[in-house]
């Protein structure tokens, strides 16, 4: 059956705590998202009645939990259409990139190749880019935004080449919203040879991900964005690929066999995950999927598409406010970066933060992107389907109040 | 919140100086320069220090920041101009022990500076209000190191 979204708001506890004397309106979501009452009980389970090491034990507890921490990998692989042994866990997006560029892009780049990326990625997709591009003598390229802050397509084109091997983006922006065309870019990319990796930290959890119909090559989540745990994410790498790439970290449970000079390692995904894996978050990353699967894609998009237009049309009527990012009656996820003209973005933030409403203000670990922007920092408020408009509400009331106080 | 409490944290004497800087510029014979930066919120620091007999002759700052920070660096260069290299010292254990430990620190000693201990309320904010104190702390550590050389 599926559940009311209406209703949704009501298995978060969290968003009935207070701030600041004032009752939260929590539109940090983007940074990570608040947890329903069954992902936290589902924990607190294990903990009390399934708590064993997986993989090893020969008891039936040991052989219990490890059969579940097995369910939530396929499980995992059905969330993304994907096969299990393409699925391998993860601390975070931020490992399964660093990952990939450390691991997988070595046996695929030359010295004087190039790997493509994009002015909007957040540094976790950036940042191991340009390390790996330093040691192994590539070269790191961009593509910029057109006029729309939506990637530029015919530069995007324009700059696949032979020599490009990779091409690593984001699906949506943390910032702009922008949502970019994966399946287009990958088809594009794969004409050339180049791999394409794919950040989904602010996809996944907002829209359906079929990695089959992207046909990308790489695609990486993180769980406490998706309504789970924080310290476990996902990596999905095409199966052949995974067999190629070497594992990044050696230990217990990813062997077949260790003699006293070599050793020889598990297939995929085995071989990824060395030492204990933190299996609870394993077990809850299953709970917060289970959650989503309740509720129903077209009611979570529909509700949070409700929500940035009415936030985004509200924001914008407001003068001196500037928003960034494509238009409204563009695909735009529900991220809204924005400025008051004449206050800076922290100060803004204070005054929402008194008025008990939750918003970044900062770079949102995108740098390169604001210079591009010629900003030092924006507000950004991030939606998720269990807000509502009295949410919205509390948001631009606030911002009013910013306006009026610091008399921008 | 009440209004009343976010008008502690934004008294007048702070929007005046946030909206017009003190001290606020370039210093192309400075003998230290530091870039300092808040790595969470973007905040950037620009100090020169002209430094003659132990003292502190000309100070400027420039940059980016929000209101706090932008006060906080023009009060600071307001007190420290003039005065010597352990005069600064002294007042910038004060300032940063006001806002980190105890805001009940005598503060006399800060001059406008003191009305940031309002910023202890907010501990979003403190960082902002100590970037250009620590920017000055270096500015001071790379002059003695010179000297000391
Ligand atoms: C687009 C994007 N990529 C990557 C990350 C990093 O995710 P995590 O910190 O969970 O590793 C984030 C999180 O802010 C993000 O928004």
């Amino acid at each position: 059956m599926v559940k009311d979204i209406a209703t949704a708001r009501n298995d978060f506890p969290l968003l009935k705590t207070q701030m600041n004397q004032e009752s939260l309106t929590y539109l940090d979501n983007a940074a990570t998202t608040q947890k329903p009452q069954a992902v936290i009980e589902r924990l607190v389970d294990y903990y009390q009645t399934e708590n064993v090491n997986v993989q090893r034990g020969v008891y039936a507890l040991a052989q219990a939990t490890t059969a579940k921490y097995e369910q939530v990998r396929q499980q995992v692989a059905d969330f993304l259409h994907a096969q299990a042994d393409e699925i391998i866990f993860t601390r975070g997006t931020t490992t399964s990139l660093n990952w990939v560029a450390q691991s997988f892009a070595p046996t695929v780049i030359q010295p004087g190749d190039e790997i493509l990326i994009t002015i909007m990625e957040h540094h976790s997709n950036l940042v191991p880019w340009q390390i790996v591009a330093k040691k192994l003598g590539a070269h790191l390229r961009y593509v910029e935004l057109n006029d729309q802050a939506e990637l530029d397509l015919a530069q995007l084109q324009a700059n696949l080449n032979q020599r490009t091997k990779i091409v690593a983006l984001t699906q949506v922006s943390n910032v702009l919203g922008t949502i970019n065309p994966i399946k287009q870019i990958t088809a594009w990319a794969h004409q050339v040879g180049a791999y394409v990796v794919v950040d989904g930290a602010q996809a996944a959890g907002h829209m359906p991900v079929d990695v089959q119909a992207l046909d990308c090559d790489f695609y990486a989540f993180s769980g406490h964005k998706v309504y789970g745990p924080t310290g476990i994410g996902v990596l999905y790498g095409k199966a052949a690929l995974l067999q190629q790439m070497p594992p990044v970290e050696y230990g217990g449970e990813m062997i077949n066999r260790v003699t006293r000079q070599s050793t020889d390692f598990k297939a995929a995904p085995a071989k990824f995950e060395a030492g204990t894996m933190p299996i609870a978050q394993v077990i809850g990353l299953g709970a917060a999927l289970d959650y989503l699967t309740s509720l129903g894609w077209s009611q979570i998009e529909a509700q949070e598409q409700h929500l940035v237009q009415l936030a985004g049309s509200q924001l914008q009527a407001i003068p001196g406010i500037t928003l960034y990012g494509p238009p409204l009656s563009k695909p735009h996820a529900p991220v809204l970066s924005f400025n008051l003209t004449g206050v800076h973005p922290h100060d803004l933030a204070t005054v929402l933060d008194s008025q008990g409403v939750a918003v970044r203000a900062g770079h949102h670990c995108a740098q390169p992107l604001m210079a591009a922007l010629q900003v030092s920092a924006t507000a950004r408020a991030s939606f998720a389907f269990y807000n509502n408009d009295q949410d919205v509400q509390r948001l631009i009331t606030a911002v009013k109040l910013a306006k009026e106080f610091f008399q921008a | 919140m009440k209004i009343s409490q976010l008008n502690d944290l934004y008294r007048q004497l702070i929007i005046d100086h946030a909206q017009h800087p003190h001290h606020h510029g370039q210093l192309p014979q400075a003998d230290q320069s530091v870039n300092l930066n808040n790595p969470t919120c973007g905040d950037v620091i620009d100090l020169q220090v002209v430094f003659k007999d132990q003292q502190i002759k000309e100070i400027a700052f420039s940059g980016d920041g929000c209101s706090i920070s932008q006060a906080s660096a023009s009060m600071m260069c307001d007190l420290v101009n003039g005065q010597t290299i352990s005069q600064a010292k002294q007042e910038i254990a004060v300032f940063l022990e006001m806002l980190m430990n105890n805001p009940d620190e005598p503060s006399d000693i800060l001059g406008d500076a003191a009305v940031l201990a309002a910023v202890v309320k907010f501990p979003a904010r403190i960082k902002c209000a100590t970037l250009a104190w620590k920017a000055l702390e270096q500015a001071i550590t790379q002059e003695e190191q010179h000297a000391g050389n």
